[in-house]
């Protein structure tokens, strides 16, 4: 497609970068079939051809954003859907990225906009504070009725609350011990993410991927100074702070990655995991060294699904004679393209698995955009719950906990994979099943 | 500099008939109108938000609207067209915003009514095998409604995942499939439309033949000329038993075209015969990684269906038409995954091209299969002549040509050259005995070359027809007819 950029804005690397995207895009418009947005509401500005024309529009002119720039990109979920779609190979991420930034440095939000926005900046990559606010939450949670339906304000806020778990872990060990030694003969050593929501919501999982990969011969390392990805401020546009992040867990790893070697960075959140992966790009004008640890560390993340294919997983349990609907995370089946290894290990396992119809489409939870844009990601929910009952499954396993939130409380026990893998290979039954 | 919102910053505008200064002059209160017809959401009136309307799958040429405005109802759809009637404003229908010829193309005094939001199947007949949808549903979101009771919709336009049923019926769209199972004109069996004055109108039905005129035939490629379509009921055909694709690759183009020739010339009718050349090999290959035979020059897709002996049948004899034609390699797909990846190529082929040049103009044009390998030669040579690269990706079974110009659209020069190389091919094939447009409709891509396939009465006729049902000429007047033709019309209604 043609653009208009002058030589001087394309010395911009950043303007740059985007340009090269929007001369990718032939503008042939296959990827609005498979965008949840323009399913919903019917319009191309809420397609992606239509946000990336906005894009072109607003970075050619060098124009503030503006409201109405601003509403349609703030509707997009980041899902991905759109490039798994699109022939050309066009990187919608990194030009969406771009515009998020873009918006957060010239557009000035509504107040309580703001205010929304830096909370959640400010509390979910902290896990002692996400933990703090949800004891705090919980308590309201019961008055949730007394909020005012309609303006967008009070919807916001019971979102947040019907999102808050009844149930509050105990804060646990898994989450800040270091090193997690292999049984057997050491077959690998990885450094495992543990996030920051996560470890809040369901410290299970960390526990669940630890024993299951000790179990595999696999030495487990949890590096101080790692902590939250960067992938919730980053989506938000917040870039400074989505690099402190990254920043943060380049340095962790790379220093256990010269100490005593890696053999991977494993996530078990796929949210996280499309994140990693791109910290080479995001990293790409940054001095050196960072630039090449940056893409070192990228290069070596995987998600726990890859990991365990390439481990020849087994079960030790009989089979358990249920049957498991697969829920295709976004960042898992569209950031990542990982869409066969998680449904042939839970097969491996003994389950049987089914898939919702339209398995490429979001299920709402989308990192923050459940909290944001309540309305859309509600209909989302109830789209994709509708689709997953229809397989009439005993459970339903998802890689990430985004999702895991999202669908939680629809009816179904909704797990982590990892969890079901364990299980079967002689681990607890999982919580939400018990 | 930042530049003030909304101002046009591109040059690359087609010829447009002159927009009128009084519709123009009212467009608040235009604008207001259509509010206070149409929920909030479904009117787009800020320059910055009407621009990415302002182009569809031919983005070489851009216009931004007046308005866009995205009923819901076919009463909405009405309601919009009497107002515009009475007000003499222009209107230009869009449904996916897919065409490859500017068929959605807007003008600066036309309202676009997109029809997106119109995305139900309203009913399924397995008993009478038709299915009735509104014109907002895509052309796979029909085959995905029935096909868990196997049925499917057979056209199958390589956009089919995006394209919208209404924007089928409007370019009287083909596909890979057509060969056997003929194009949307063969499987439409009744219409709703909205007329010029804003009637509603209900065409055909639900059975083959209706009595009267073909008024379905009159409308399906009727390029939004002659009334909005709102809803369309179509036939769904039982999906056969199996099918299975072969690939077959080739030294070069004339020689794959001579072996499409020999299958079609022995009586067999595989259900898709396609043609690529080695650049769109090598784009789709690295979309789609289907195995495509990366060392040919050219390559044939060839899908046979039915029981598993008949389709055995079919591949050993289409196998020994190959043989003769010098092939490097055959191979048969092994899975139905396969089969899928190597279909996800073709049809993705256009946007794969993305991959390897920024812009590229899609040709449509139809030629008797016997001159294939000499149109494939004598493209090659133009292309040599204008120094720029084409790939060649179409229906080969009926002779339903799409070479892709590619060119950057950043260097104005590029662009005149790939229009001039575009309008050439086309008139080669009129001349080899075919004509300008397989399925892509004229849109304003091929309006000005009409004069070359038709005779100035031939012409006069058709423009009698629009006039028929669109007296003002009012429905979407930039295209299908040379400017010249069109503005004459338009100026004479007034
Ligand atoms: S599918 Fe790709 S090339 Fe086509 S419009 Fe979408 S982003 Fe652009
Ligand atoms: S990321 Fe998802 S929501 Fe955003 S444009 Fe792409 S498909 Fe649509």
């Amino acid at each position: 497609m043609q653009t208009n950029f002058t030589a001087e804005q394309l010395r911009d690397p950043e303007t740059s970068a985007a340009n090269q995207v929007l001369r990718t895009c032939v503008h042939c418009g296959l990827c609005t079939a498979t965008c949840p947005t323009f399913l919903l509401l019917g319009d191309e500005l809420d397609s992606p051809r239509g946000r990336i024309y906005l894009i072109k529009d607003m970075l050619e002119a060098q124009r503030p954003a503006t409201e109405d720039v601003v509403r349609h990109i703030d509707r997009c979920l980041s899902c991905l859907a759109c490039m798994t779609t699109c022939p050309s190979g066009v990187n919608y991420m990194h030009l969406v990225d771009h515009a998020r930034t873009y918006i957060e440095r010239t557009y000035r939000r509504p107040w309580h906009e703001r205010a929304l926005r830096a909370g959640l900046g400010t509390v979910l990559p902290r896990p002692w504070l996400f933990r703090l606010t949800l004891l705090g939450a919980r308590l309201i949670r019961p008055m949730t009725g007394l909020l005012p339906r309609g303006g967008m304000l009070g919807e916001r806020v019971r979102a947040m609350l019907e999102l808050t778990p009844t149930r509050l872990p105990h804060s646990n060990s898994a989450n800040t011990q270091q090193v997690y030694r292999a049984q057997g003969a050491r077959r690998a050593r990885i450094a495992l993410l543990t996030g920051c929501a996560q470890q809040v919501l369901a410290p299970e999982i960390n526990q669940a991927t630890i024993r299951l990969l000790t179990r595999l011969g696999v030495e487990v390392v949890v590096a101080p100074g790692a902590g939250c990805c960067g992938a919730l401020t980053h989506h938000m546009g917040q870039h400074d702070a989505a690099m402190t992040s990254a920043r943060a867990n380049i340095a962790a790893w790379s220093d256990q990655l010269k100490e005593e070697g890696l053999d991977a960075v494993v996530v078990n959140a796929s949210g996280c995991g499309t994140m990693v992966k791109d910290y080479g790009f995001m990293f790409r004008t940054e001095p050196e060294p960072w630039r090449s640890n940056a893409e070192q560390i990228s290069a070596l993340a995987c998600d726990v699904s890859e990991l365990l294919s390439r481990l020849n997983y087994e079960p030790t349990r009989a089979p358990p004679g249920l049957t498991v609907a697969y829920h295709s995370a976004c960042s898992l089946q569209h950031g990542q393209r990982i869409t066969a290894e998680p449904k042939a290990l839970l097969q491996r396992a003994g389950f049987t698995v089914v898939e919702p119809a339209e398995p490429h489409i979001c299920c709402g939870s989308a990192g923050t955009y459940n909290i944001l844009q309540p309305a859309l990601a509600s209909r989302l929910r109830k789209r994709k719950l509708d689709n997953l009952r229809a397989t009439t499954p005993d459970l339903v396993a998802a890689g990430n906990i985004g999702c895991i939130t999202q669908l939680s409380g629809g009816g179904l026990p909704v797990v982590h994979t990892v969890e079901l893998l364990d299980w079967m290979a002689g681990g607890p039954v999982p919580e939400a099943m018990a | 500099m930042p530049r003030p919102a909304g101002e046009i910053i591109l040059t690359n505008m087609i010829n447009q008939p002159e927009p009128k200064a009084e519709i123009l002059a009212r467009r608040d209160t235009i604008v207001a109108a259509f509010r206070g017809m149409l929920p909030p959401e479904a009117v787009i009136a800020e320059p910055i938000r009407l621009r990415p309307y302002e182009t569809d799958g031919l983005s070489a040429y851009r216009q931004p609207p007046l308005a866009v405005v995205l009923p819901e109802t076919t009463e909405q759809v009405a309601a919009v067209m009497r107002y515009c009637h009475a007000e003499g404003i222009r209107v230009v229908p869009r449904g996916a915003g897919t065409s490859l010829s500017g068929g959605a193309l807007p003008m600066a005094d036309a309202v676009v009514v997109g029809l997106m939001k119109m995305n139900r199947i309203l009913d399924i007949d397995y008993a009478d095998r038709c299915a009735t949808v509104q014109a907002g549903v895509t052309n796979i979101g029909i085959t995905d409604a029935v096909q868990g009771r196997g049925f499917f919709y057979a056209p199958d336009p390589s956009s089919q995942l995006a394209c919208m049923i209404g924007g089928n019926v409007n370019m009287n769209s083909g596909g890979a499939h057509c060969l056997k199972y003929g194009v949307t004109a063969n499987n439409l069996l009744g219409l709703k439309i909205v007329t010029a004055e804003g009637d509603v109108l209900n065409i055909g039905g639900r059975h083959l033949d209706a009595a009267g005129y073909d008024w379905l035939g009159l409308l399906t490629g009727s390029e939004g000329q002659l009334a909005v379509i709102t809803e369309v009921t179509v036939r769904i055909l039982r999906s056969p038993e199996g099918a299975r694709a072969m690939l077959a690759a080739f030294r070069s183009n004339e020689i794959a075209g001579a072996c499409v020739d020999s299958i079609i010339s022995s009586g067999i009718i595989p259900v898709a015969l396609e043609f690529m050349d080695r650049p769109a090999i090598h784009a789709c290959e690295d979309f789609a990684h289907a195995g495509y035979p990366l060392d040919a020059e050219a390559m044939l897709i060839i899908e046979v269906e039915g029981s598993s002996e008949e389709q055995d049948a079919l591949l050993a004899r289409i196998r020994a038409i190959c043989e003769q034609h010098d092939p490097i390699s055959m191979k048969v797909s092994q899975s139905a995954e396969e089969s899928l990846a190597i279909w996800k190529g073709r049809k993705g082929a256009f946007g794969a091209i993305g991959r390897i040049s920024p812009d590229y103009l899609c040709m449509d044009g139809v030629i008797p299969t016997s001159r294939l390998p000499e149109v494939l030669r004598r493209i090659g040579e133009m292309g040599d002549v204008y120094g720029l690269k084409v790939a060649n990706i179409f229906h080969a079974g009926d002779g339903n040509l799409h070479p892709l110009i590619m060119f950057d659209a950043n260097d104005p020069e590029s662009f005149r050259k790939a229009e001039q190389f575009g309008a050439d091919i086309l008139k080669l094939c009129v001349e080899m005995g075919g004509c300008l447009t397989g399925e892509h409709g004229v849109g304003v891509e091929k309006r000005d070359l009409m004069p070359v396939q038709f005779k100035a009465e031939e012409l006069e006729q058709q423009r009698r027809i629009k006039t028929a049902f669109d007296p003002d000429w009012l429905l979407n007047p930039n295209k299908v007819f040379p400017l010249a033709a069109s503005s004459e019309r338009s100026a004479r209604t007034h």
